[in-house]
């Protein structure tokens, strides 16, 4: 069959790996907790969701191995990605820009 | 169905190779999930086919004389909400793509049988829902549930509805996901992207729409559903709701979800001019692609929807220009269709009679698409009949043009019967006829200003109604006709040679009808799809 | 069906499978990669479907910063990071049951899955926990609703603190619901791998699982600082 493609082969991911991304996750978790009480201002958001961001990439790439997969796997997640952001920005973009005209309403 | 070839032996195939209901209900053939799926649709498209029946009745005269304005509302919401999630949405895909998709790339199967025909059950449990709402007494909100009348001041069933979609939605989840994982990896040796028929790229471009749009409308319909249900608010102005925004949710879907109806038509439409035309489809790449094109685009224009909503006026200007950039793709396709034909030998069967027909017809819908991704130009025609005709002229010239076509042009294959020429070539004239009497006067009464959604109109509006009317009814007689001739074919029609139109693609290698497992030994593709002059597809043993 | 398969050429060659390979798949790789490839497709809708409600959270909290400033002072922080953390550790050991399963230690498969399920298990009951203070605090949304600051006065922009309550239940009760259907899962996949049934040549179920459990935890990593941290600090308490 389709042998040019060969996906989820078997790759043994050392533990090591594992332990790694768990220390890391748990130690970013209480990193964003305390961060959470300093008031950044409008850097609140955007370091919250960075370590977010961050902590999910290391979830995705290494516990579900998308780091060792197919090209296939990693364009499904790109597609995942691509199209969240699509739906998130687009739409933002016009809560964004609702104020600008200064006619109410618009 | 079979048992009337009188003397030449039976031979086997798919129909009869397992028998009783059991064997149809609890089948994971991917040919008898497909027939299943046609009968369902079929149905879904008379009853709502009955509601648009309906609707011209009333609009024969000025006045509201068959129905007050609360019924009509209904009458039309239910046309909406059948047509498109019951009809249009599953029609292709989930019917020919299933009994295609494993054929065209030699498979025996799709990736997930039992998945395929959990689907068709969701599908049926979806429908069930709405046909329940339909005999409570309908729903009076539009097929697009626009808050705060949905969630606060409809009197009608709008959370069975709402709960019936949501259903159907994964329905055609678990379709997508099915042909994903199929045409990625299914195919038979030797059968690279390249060598796919059009036909496949356009049901994966379907696919994605299908996959990473449906669910935004399931969570959409399950926040309106907590909504109206619960009280508990997420689109409520009470609470600094923001109607828009289930707007912006709603049409994130509804809009690549006109792609879902109209990309897989074009796979249609690329299969049957190519092999009418004997002829190789002119820009191979560019048809495939431009079915992925048409996928992506889709997801970024449907702000379009929402110019006069009060989305901001920045966001209107982005996504009208944004609008017009699937025109392109679009374009290139009936482009590439001409120049297939192009000193082609055109055999005008019944099928490219409705290839025909798509062309003309997309083409006009397409193009007066183009008036409404105009920013100024929609405020004027918004919410007008012009806007009725034009998602007509694409969902129904177009869809329903293609729905038909692969209908005639996969019949043999299908069932083994071939179908009186002479009969499908008035059917298909005759829609042709009544579709344009339909809809074309539709255009002008929408520029005039008739506003949709009103059983009532002014009396100077009455000519081109009455033609309407006129039309549907010529229209109606015109989808009459396919189905007795074509239930005919089944038990008189001559037996079907397994490949009768000299076409190429994998699906006409084996019988007609095909046995269950599809091949008798997998087919192995050496070549490019659509070589016409030496057709050979080599098999190995 | 199975019962008339036709063994295709190329299969009869094929090494003995292990009893898997169903009639419409050449051999167990392909049907390997098709059932990981689904998986991941299936990931999508579901980022997708999870999409529209975090697009309906950033709409509101860009309408409404004061009101979810200070509704989400009155989610518990500690109780917020720990169970992050428990989830954390839920996905570690169901990434090692998937690690025992592709070398083939059954006893530690079972013990690792079990481990999962607890840790689960604490995250849903920690998650009932606050539900019921929320309640008995009047902030879910609906009749009696009442967002009320620690010193009892009202919270700032209380009008549009339903919002953020209603997205708070609608996000963590659907996150909730996926870890249960995940639990349900966990428990099927115990007794198989009590079985025997998983092989390092045939453990998929186990496999795809974890991509299913690990998604559902990548929705909290982004649920928590969502709905506990973002602007907590910005309010004066």
């Amino acid at each position: 069959m389709p042998n040019h493609e060969k996906s989820a082969e078997h790759h043994v991911v050392p533990k090591r790996i594992y332990f790694g991304v768990f220390f890391a996750l748990v130690v970013l978790t209480w990193v964003t907790t305390y961060v959470s009480t300093i008031d950044l201002g409008r850097w609140n958001i955007f370091v919250a969701l960075a370590i977010a961001i961050f902590k999910a990439s290391l979830v995705a790439l290494f516990f579900m191995h998308v780091f060792y997969s197919a090209r296939l796997t990693k364009m499904i997640v790109t597609a995942a990605i691509f199209w969240l952001t699509l739906l998130l920005f687009i739409t933002m973009a016009d809560f964004w820009t609702r104020g600008w005209m200064g006619v109410p309403g618009r | 169905m079979i048992a009337a070839t009188p003397p030449t032996e039976i031979k086997k195939n798919f129909f009869n190779q397992k028998q009783g209901l059991a064997s149809w209900l609890l089948t994971y053939d991917h040919k008898r999930i497909a027939i299943l799926y046609l009968l369902g649709v079929t149905f879904f498209f008379a009853i709502g086919g009955i509601f648009a029946a309906l609707i011209r009745l009333e609009l024969a005269t000025p006045a509201g004389d068959l129905v007050d304005s609360n019924t009509y509302n209904k009458f039309f919401t239910m046309h909406g909400i059948i047509m498109v999630f019951l009809f249009l949405i599953p029609s292709i895909p989930a019917v020919f793509g299933n009994f295609l998709i494993p054929l065209m790339i030699g498979a025996k199967d799709v990736a997930f049988p039992r998945l395929n025909l959990l689907s068709w059950y969701i599908y049926m449990i979806g429908g069930l829902f709405i046909i329940t709402v339909l005999l409570m007494g309908g729903v009076d909100t539009g097929w697009t549930f626009y808050t705060p009348f949905s969630t606060s001041y409809s009197n009608g069933y709008v959370v069975a509805a709402g709960m019936g979609i949501f259903i159907a939605g994964f329905s055609s989840i678990l379709t997508g996901l099915n042909f994903i994982v199929t045409i990625h990896r299914m195919r038979a040796p030797g059968l690279t992207w390249f060598r796919l028929p059009l036909f496949i790229w356009a049901h994966y471009a379907t696919s994605m729409i299908q996959v990473l749009g449906t669910p935004v409308i399931a969570v959409t319909l399950f926040l309106l559903v907590l909504e109206r249900g619960l009280h508990i608010g997420f689109f409520d102005p009470a609470y600094g709701g923001d109607p828009v925004l289930f707007q912006h949710m709603f049409w994130f879907y509804s809009h690549p979800a006109v792609y879902i109806m109209i990309l897989p038509s074009m796979g249609v439409v690329t299969e049957i001019i190519t092999t009418f035309s004997s002829k190789k489809p002119f820009g191979y790449t560019f048809i495939a692609f431009s079915s992925v094109a048409i996928a992506v685009f889709g997801f970024i224009v449907w702000g379009h929807h929402l110019f006069v909503s009060g989305q901001s006026a920045y966001a209107g200007m982005v996504f009208s220009v944004l609008s017009y950039i699937v025109a392109i793709p679009s374009a290139i396709k009936v482009f590439n269709w001409t120049a297939t034909m192009y000193k082609g030998a055109v055999r005008l069967t019944t099928p490219m009679l409705y290839a025909l027909g798509f062309i003309g017809l997309f083409t006009i819908g397409g193009l007066t698409g183009l008036f409404l991704a105009s920013l100024g130009m929609d405020v004027h025609l918004t919410d007008t009949y012009f806007v009725v005709a034009h998602f007509h002229y694409v969902m129904v010239g177009g869809a329903i043009m293609g729905f038909l076509g692969g209908i005639h042009y996969w019949w043999p294959k299908i069932f083994g019967k071939m179908y009186n020429e002479g009969w499908s070539k008035i059917s298909a004239v005759i829609i042709f006829i009544g579709f344009n009497l339909t809809f074309f006067p539709q255009f002008l009464l929408g520029y005039m200003g008739m506003p949709r959604r009103y059983h009532v109109y002014p009396p100077e509006f009455q000519v081109l109604n009455v033609l309407s009317s006129a039309g549907a009814s010529v229209l109606a007689i015109g989808y009459l006709i396919p189905f007795c001739y074509l239930l005919y074919s089944l038990k008189y029609g001559p037996d079907a040679p397994p490949n009768p139109w000299g076409a190429t693609t994998l699906e006409w290698k084996t019988q007609s009808p095909p046995i269950t497992q599809n091949f008798e030994v997998t087919p192995v593709v050496t070549q490019e799809a659509y070589t016409y002059t030496t057709e050979e597809v080599v098999h190995v043993g | 069906m199975d019962s008339e398969t036709v063994v295709a050429p190329s299969a009869a060659g094929a090494p003995p499978q292990h009893g898997h390979v169903e009639h419409h798949f050449e051999d167990a790789s392909q049907q390997k990669d098709a059932a990981t490839v689904g998986m991941w497709v299936f990931l999508v809708t579901e980022v997708m479907f999870f999409g529209g409600l975090f697009l309906a959270y950033f709409a509101y909290r860009q309408a409404y910063p004061v009101a979810f400033a200070s509704a989400s002072n009155n989610t518990n922080l500690l109780i917020g990071a720990a169970n992050t953390t428990v989830l954390i550790c839920s996905s570690l050991t169901m990434a090692l049951a998937v690690h025992f399963a592709a070398i083939g230690k059954k006893n530690l498969i079972v013990l690792f899955l079990i481990l999962t399920l607890l840790l689960g298990g604490t995250f849903l009951s920690v998650k009932a926990y606050e539900y019921h203070d929320k309640w008995v605090k009047h902030e879910v949304p609906g009749y009696n609703f009442d967002c009320r600051t620690d010193t009892g006065a009202p919270c700032a922009d209380a009008a549009h603190t339903p919002l953020f309550f209603s997205l708070y239940f609608g996000m963590t009760g659907l996150h909730a619901m996926h870890m249960i259907v995940g639990v349900g899962i966990l428990l099927f996949l115990i007794t198989q791998a009590r079985k025997g049934r998983y092989t390092p040549a045939w453990h998929t179920p186990v496999e795809l699982f974890g991509l299913y459990w690990h998604f559902v935890d990548i929705v909290w990593i982004f649920l928590f600082p969502l709905l506990y941290l973002i602007d907590r600090s910005a309010m004066p308490k």
